[in-house]
């Protein structure tokens, strides 16, 4: 089930939506899951799409197609390194390196203690400040060392 | 119009259209793979690229409009590079296994990169590979690293079948088509998506390998199961039916057939065939020759006629039968002086017999069905009984018709619905004299039905229907089977004249019009099925009858089987006719005889075998003609089916024999039940002795174990609860079944499926039945 508090946001994002066409809202929709629990379970993609009168594979489709929506538990703090052009040429791989040594983690892992997860990431559009990393897909913080990851991850640890 | 040239072709095409289709229309044939007519455009395999004059950069014909005085060319360098490159891209990671594909030799992508792509492969990294999903027992995605993404099954199941139960999940190099958390394709209609797959990727799980696609021969044939007739080709190997597809009929399947069309070829090959004529002597089965068998059924029936008189004797006949046997069954047992023939076995009620001016049919061909604007659809589990009926009725919907239904169960229909009316049985003829009621008084016409209160629901259909310009009103199964069926016809006639709709009959099986035709109809001083069962016969013959599945009353059925004195089954199969039968002639089922259809438009449809009948079977029609014979019936010398057929249709022309109109019915709408009311289907896979017996259908949820079903409010009334086991009784009869939960039935019913081995001890289809934990 969908929680008291998600249902109201989609009810609220459904406004902006023809009455018939309620599957506009699901983009939305899965955010609000993730937002809630960190995560979007096939359950709740189930709901999601009970929820917009859709088919459930229509929903998982595009939980599936998008990055950014986490399919597994990704840690309190996911961290999202771009690996693409501008990035790996300002040296992003150096960037998931570290971080991966540092916390101990992989690619797509997260760390014992449930606090962060690691994921690789697409261009954000933010190529001038490269390398770059998103917290939780909320915070953007570029122009990477590994001065200014300790400093994020010391922040985000006692948060 | 608008004028193109192709290939400096000039022709015209209608404004809207797109490239490829005006290409096919001049007979220029443009490579393609995403692209089929019946499914929406996704342009995403990019094949059918062509040049289009002052165009920089090529075209996707699929998703190109044509233009006035546009230029195309599908042969020029840049086309043909183009399409050489696509090709070049498709195959990089397309496992080059055709030689072990199930899809070699009728695959379109080893077709088109035969014609339009390289001879080699410059790629030579590893290739992607794609898990196998488990999909049901009908599709196999054995293969899945063979898909090229072409999204033809997503479309398909979105838009014809109503359900998407397929998708494409993830995106670029790791897209892959799956179900949701490997759940099964349940669609009545998932065959098709084996059909339309242009590679080896989703594949028939009954067919994979058992035979190649040059070793068969495609011989053409009709669909026995449901009143639609589809037209299949039936692919044979060795004398043996190894797979069934279907041949396209825009009139009658378009370019699709059914699960049950599809796959009930299974049962054809089925243990169970009867290959010898058998008599039971002493208690024990002999195998014998056809000459000892026929005697044996020749002195009985006549010790029984010159004993009791003939009308002692009764003849029942599926309405899957085919034309000829029907008109050889009637016109044999009338010359044995007996009128008892029968072919509407799952009827209750025939008070409508003489009022009905001819045999009732569709009332419009099928494919006006897709062209309706307003439909009432009466008493029909039309999803699973009509699969075809209601694809066509939901792309109706999907251009704007309203569907209204009335039934006594508020299955999903898998298409929006304008307005549903869910009564229990009783209540159908007090719900359609309310719609009756509600048009009579928007059309101010006069209606005596003072004490018929209109509904809301029943107000709204009314005003749905006199809205549209082609309406329809249509009685489904339910709705002929319901213990007042003449009444609930008559009411819907009413209510199709005065909303200018038209009036049709779903029909039940292949000849559930050809029964009509044939004659295989009691006559006024004949008994009709359900009155050969409560006055029993001493003698009964069955063409293709199971009684204990096939009639509307199995208990009673089965008990003036076992109290005849002679049972003569004329069947396909040994099955239970093996505790009550004398004799069992082995007659062929409709792929190992020649015969002729009449299908619920009233098409005349004949077909020949397709293969040669199984041991001794023989063609029914030739086993009716020798008992004629035998029996010294004169006008029994037909040489072939053929002739039967032309006998039957030569005294006028079909469409004179079609004919719903009703008359003289009287309408009692107020009835009351007390208590327990059961609602019953025959489950899809149940309609019939070949598909009872198709292996692999019965592997589908569809074909679950029957349970019964009530309203979550009638549970707590009965005080049982979901999942409980419940013992059900009608009659003298009673089954053990788990009780289920449905709250789209009304209060006070019990849906328990009819046709069905597990629940045949039971009685009617409706009426009472009552129910306490076991």
């Amino acid at each position: 089930m969908l929680s008291e508090h998600i249902q109201q946001q989609i009810q609220r994002e459904l406004i902006k939506y023809p009455a018939e066409q309620k599957q506009s809202a699901v983009m939305s929709a899965l955010r609000f899951v993730q937002d809630e629990k960190g995560w979007i379970s096939t359950d709740d993609m189930a709901d999601v799409a009970a929820y917009l009168g859709m088919a459930p594979m229509a929903v998982h489709e595009v939980a599936t197609f998008y990055h950014m929506y986490n399919l597994k538990p990704m840690g309190k703090h996911t961290l999202t390194v771009c690996t693409n052009l501008s990035c790996t040429l300002c040296g992003a791989l150096d960037t998931v390196k570290y971080i991966e040594t540092k916390l101990g983690i992989g690619m797509g892992e997260v760390t014992a203690d449930g606090k962060f997860g690691l994921r690789e990431g697409e261009c954000m559009g933010a190529c001038i400040d490269a390398p770059l990393m998103t917290v939780s897909n909320r915070r953007l913080c570029g122009r990477l060392t590994p001065e200014k990851i300790d400093q994020i991850l010391a922040e985000l640890d006692k948060s | 119009m608008i004028k193109i040239e192709i290939d400096g072709k000039l022709i015209e095409a209608p404004r809207g259209s797109m490239v490829i289709q005006a290409a096919q229309q001049a007979g220029v044939y443009i490579p393609h793979f995403c692209y089929h007519k019946k499914l929406s455009i996704a342009a995403s395999c990019r094949m059918c690229l062509v040049e289009v004059e002052k165009v920089p950069k090529p075209l996707p014909a699929c998703a190109t409009p044509v233009a006035d005085g546009m230029k195309v060319h599908t042969h020029s360098e840049m086309a043909v590079t183009a399409q050489r490159g696509v090709m070049e891209f498709l195959l990089i990671n397309h496992p080059l296994d055709c030689p072990i594909c199930d899809q070699g030799g009728e695959c379109q992508l080893q077709d088109v990169a035969m014609g339009y792509g390289g001879g080699d492969s410059r790629y030579e990294e590893e290739k992607r590979v794609v898990a196998a999903k488990d999909i049901g027992e009908l599709v196999s995605t054995q293969e899945m690293s063979r898909c090229i993404q072409c999204t033809r099954c997503v479309r398909f199941g979105q838009e014809i079948a109503g359900i998407m139960e397929l998708g494409m999940a993830y995106r670029s190099e790791n897209a892959q088509i799956m179900s949701f958390v490997n759940s099964a394709v349940t669609s009545e209609l998932s065959g098709n998506m084996i059909d339309l797959c242009p590679v080896g990727a989703l594949t028939s799980k009954p067919f994979r390998y058992t035979a190649r696609s040059w070793e068969l021969s495609r011989r053409k044939s009709v669909s026995p199961h449901d009143g639609l007739g589809a037209t299949l080709a039936v692919h044979v190997k060795n004398n043996k039916v190894m797979r069934v597809t279907p041949v396209e009929n825009e009139a009658i399947n378009e370019c699709w057939i059914s699960d049950k069309d599809r796959f009930s070829y299974e049962g054809l090959n089925s243990a169970e065939r009867l290959t010898k004529p058998m008599i039971k002597q002493g208690g024990n089965w002999l195998e014998v020759e056809w000459q000892a068998a026929l005697e044996y059924v020749v002195n009985g029936l006549r010790q029984v006629a010159n004993s009791a008189g003939a009308d002692q004797i009764a003849a029942l006949a599926t309405p899957h039968s085919t034309l000829e046997e029907l008109a050889l069954l009637q016109k044999l047992m009338r010359g044995l002086g007996s009128n008892n023939v029968d072919f509407r076995l799952r009827q209750s009620d025939f008070s409508a017999d003489g009022k009905q001016a001819g045999a009732p049919w569709l009332g419009m061909p099928i494919a006006d069905l897709s062209t309706r604007d307003r439909l009432l659809v009466v008493g029909s589990f039309l999803r699973k009984d009509h699969p075809l009926l209601a694809q066509r009725i939901r792309q109706a919907v999907k251009k704007g018709a309203q569907a209204n239904i009335v039934h006594s169960s508020g299955d999903d229909l898998l298409m929006p619905i304008a307005n549903r009316i869910v009564a229990a049985p009783s209540q159908l003829v007090n719900t359609m004299a309310q719609i009756l009621k509600a048009v009579a008084t928007e059309k101010s016409a006069p209606v005596d039905l003072a004490d018929v209160v209109v509904s809301e629901s029943a107000q709204a259909i009314a005003r749905s229907l006199i809205s549209g310009e082609r309406s329809a009103v249509l009685l489904g199964n339910f709705a002929q089977q319901h213990p007042q069926a003449a009444q609930i016809a008559a009411l819907a006639q009413q209510i199709a004249e005065l909303a200018g709709a038209k009036f049709g009959y779903l029909g039940e099986a292949a000849n559930s019009v050809g029964g009509y035709v044939a004659g295989a109809v009691p006559s006024a001083q004949g008994l009709n099925a359900a009155q050969m069962l409560a006055t029993p016969r001493k003698a009964y013959v069955l063409l293709n009858v199971e009684p204990e599945l096939d009639m509307h009353n199995p208990q009673q059925a089965m008990a003036a089987m076992a109290a005849a004195d002679m049972v003569v089954a004329l069947s396909a199969y040994k099955h239970q006719a093996m505790e009550y039968a004398d004799v069992l002639l082995p007659i062929a089922p409709f792929t190992e005889t020649s015969g002729t259809f009449v299908n619920t438009e009233g098409r005349v449809q004949s077909f020949k075998g397709a293969v040669k009948p199984l041991g001794d079977a023989r063609p029914g029609w030739k086993v009716l003609r020798v008992l004629g014979n035998l029996l010294n019936v004169s006008g029994f010398d037909y040489n072939t089916s053929e002739v039967v057929r032309d006998e039957v249709l030569a005294n006028g022309d079909i469409a004179d024999k079609l004919n719903n109109q009703l008359t003289g019915v009287a309408i009692q709408a107020s009835t009351g039940v007390n208590g327990l009311e059961r609602i019953s289907d025959v489950p899809i896979y149940s309609t019939d002795a070949v598909v009872r017996r198709a292996v692999a259908l019965h592997k589908t949820p569809d074909a679950a174990a029957p349970c019964a079903m009530f309203h979550t409010q009638t549970l707590q009334q009965l005080g049982i609860a979901a999942g409980d086991i419940v013992k059900v009784t009608q009659g003298t009869g009673s089954v053990v079944l788990s009780a289920v939960a449905d709250d789209r039935l009304p209060v006070a019913t019990a849906r328990v499926a009819a046709g069905h081995a597990a629940t045949a001890p039971l009685g009617a289809m409706f009426g009472a039945i009552s129910v306490e934990r076991a």
